[in-house]
């Protein structure tokens, strides 16, 4: 096994996860806030996603790799720190991949009675900013803006709801949530 | 015990993923009650093991908690669930709304309204509004799925051919963004309003096994009707400690001939207003 797929994950899990939760949830709680995280560093992608990796999934989350991330330095290293299995779109709690390669694909949406079996994924942005997108509804005080990969797609997912999936954006050290009921004018 | 001989905040790392991505979820679909599998707490299921469960998996070291029940700082309850985290996750505590980032309560919401960052998370004792009209789990998440909310209206409405008024006192319904019909936690009525809150506020059952969510901000409206619209009642008295008319008042017997006094349920509300009256 490669050095690489042994360094990289967190020093002190149980500590280190729960401050990275607290991020990722008020994210989650407040679409367009832009939150910190540190910690991980897993090979190919970012800081940020590698720890919402490390913080969110293991066995019980199968996860969808998109093609051009879907490396062996990155498989291993996912499952060494978390034992996900790695499955199609239609299969998975969690994806991770650029935006170009996520949209289009057949990933679970819930259902009526259990709206919350649906996937969340983990978007790799060239870049995260509170512009462009105007972003209404619960847990934005009045407005927010937020830098989205495809304002169309989203607008497509909010109509869903209460199903739907949701979203986790990720550059560098930084990341931002869409939740399925972010209205996006 | 010393704290390092638990891991973090008492449950293992598998158990609060679990429960953060169930967190994530009822964030995602506020109002909807999202399962989880509930894991046996060193605390019987009446203490709130669903709220410490939310809690223990959103706590951060540099935390500072406040645990209520009731809206006292000092019961017994409250008192053990702040201890647990003091040895489990090295938090500090505090009896004060304002200096507090998490606050786990027991049917209450504080009167000093929260501000952005801090998190309420609620023991819920049965978290399904639509329980006491339909026993069967299938038929009420058939009932939310199709937005059913038909019979809760008319019990609602029974109460007030019944009494003149609508009875429910606490845990009463409330709508979430138009969609989920969500119980607030048996709150009492005067807190609903409440509920739209700077906040974030988390909703776990212990024993139901069952996660929900309201993100800050969320329009949560009280169930009602146009010609008996909803009306957040308290006792039309004041505090007889402190004065506060706008305050949620318990009713206690103070003497051994019966007299009895109102004061404000919230204790850390009313002994802040009885230290700025001595000031
Ligand atoms: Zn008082």
């Amino acid at each position: 096994m490669q050095v690489s797929v042994l360094e990289g994950g967190f020093a002190d899990a149980p500590v280190q996860s729960a401050r990275a939760f607290r991020e990722i949830m008020t994210a989650m709680a407040q679409p367009g806030r832009i939150n910190t995280v540190d910690g991980a560093h897993a090979p190919g992608i970012s800081v940020a996603s590698s720890v919402a990796l490390l913080t969110l999934c293991d066995p019980d989350t199968p996860l969808y790799l998109a093609p051009s991330l879907d490396t062996a330095d990155l498989r291993n290293w996912i499952a060494f720190h978390t034992a996900a299995p790695l499955v199609t779109p239609d299969k998975a709690s969690f994806a991770l991949g650029a935006w170009s390669e996520l949209l289009g694909q057949d990933f679970p949406i819930g259902i009526p009675e259990y709206p919350d079996r649906s996937a969340t994924l983990i978007v790799e942005m060239p870049a995260l900013s509170a512009t462009g997108a105007t972003l209404r509804g619960p847990g934005i005080k009045d407005m927010a803006r937020l830098s989205l990969p495809d304002a169309d797609a989203m607008r497509d997912n909010t109509r869903l709801f209460p199903l739907g999936m949701d979203f986790i954006l990720t550059c560098g050290s930084q990341l931002a949530a869409m939740p399925r009921t972010t209205r996006i004018d | 015990m010393k704290m390092s001989d638990y891991n973090f905040a008492y449950l293992d790392e598998q158990t609060k993923r679990m429960i953060r991505r169930a967190i994530l979820k009822g964030l995602a679909i506020p109002g909807y009650q999202v399962p989880f599998a509930s894991r046996e707490m060193p605390m019987p299921y009446g203490w709130g093991t669903g709220g410490v469960q939310v809690s223990a998996a959103v706590m951060v070291p540099e935390d500072t908690l406040k645990v209520i029940d009731q809206g006292a700082d000092d019961t017994t309850n409250a008192v053990s669930i702040r201890r647990f985290f003091e040895k489990t996750a090295g938090v500090a505590v505090t009896e004060h709304t304002d200096q507090a980032n998490v606050i786990q309560t027991r049917h209450r919401i504080p009167e000093q309204d929260l501000t952005e960052g801090q998190i309420l998370v609620y023991q819920v004792p049965i978290p399904e509004p639509l329980r006491f009209l339909e026993p069967s789990e299938v038929e009420t998440r058939k009932m939310h799925s199709l937005e059913e909310y038909g019979l809760m209206h008319v019990k609602l409405y029974e109460d007030i051919a019944q009494h003149g008024a609508i009875a429910t006192a606490y845990a009463y319904p409330v709508r979430v963004e138009g969609r989920y019909v969500m119980d607030p936690s048996p709150i009492p009525k005067f807190d609903n309003p409440k509920l739209t809150m700077a906040g974030i506020q988390l909703f776990g059952a212990g024993r139901e096994q069952r996660i929900y969510a309201l993100p800050p901000y969320t329009d949560v409206v009280s169930l009602d009707f146009e010609d008996f619209p909803f009306e957040a009642s308290k006792a039309d008295h004041a505090c007889g400690l402190c004065g506060a008319i706008d305050s949620y008042l318990d009713e206690l017997i103070v003497d051994d001939q019966g007299a009895r006094m109102f004061m404000c349920s919230d204790t850390d509300y009313c002994a802040g207003r009885q230290e700025e009256t001595a000031a």
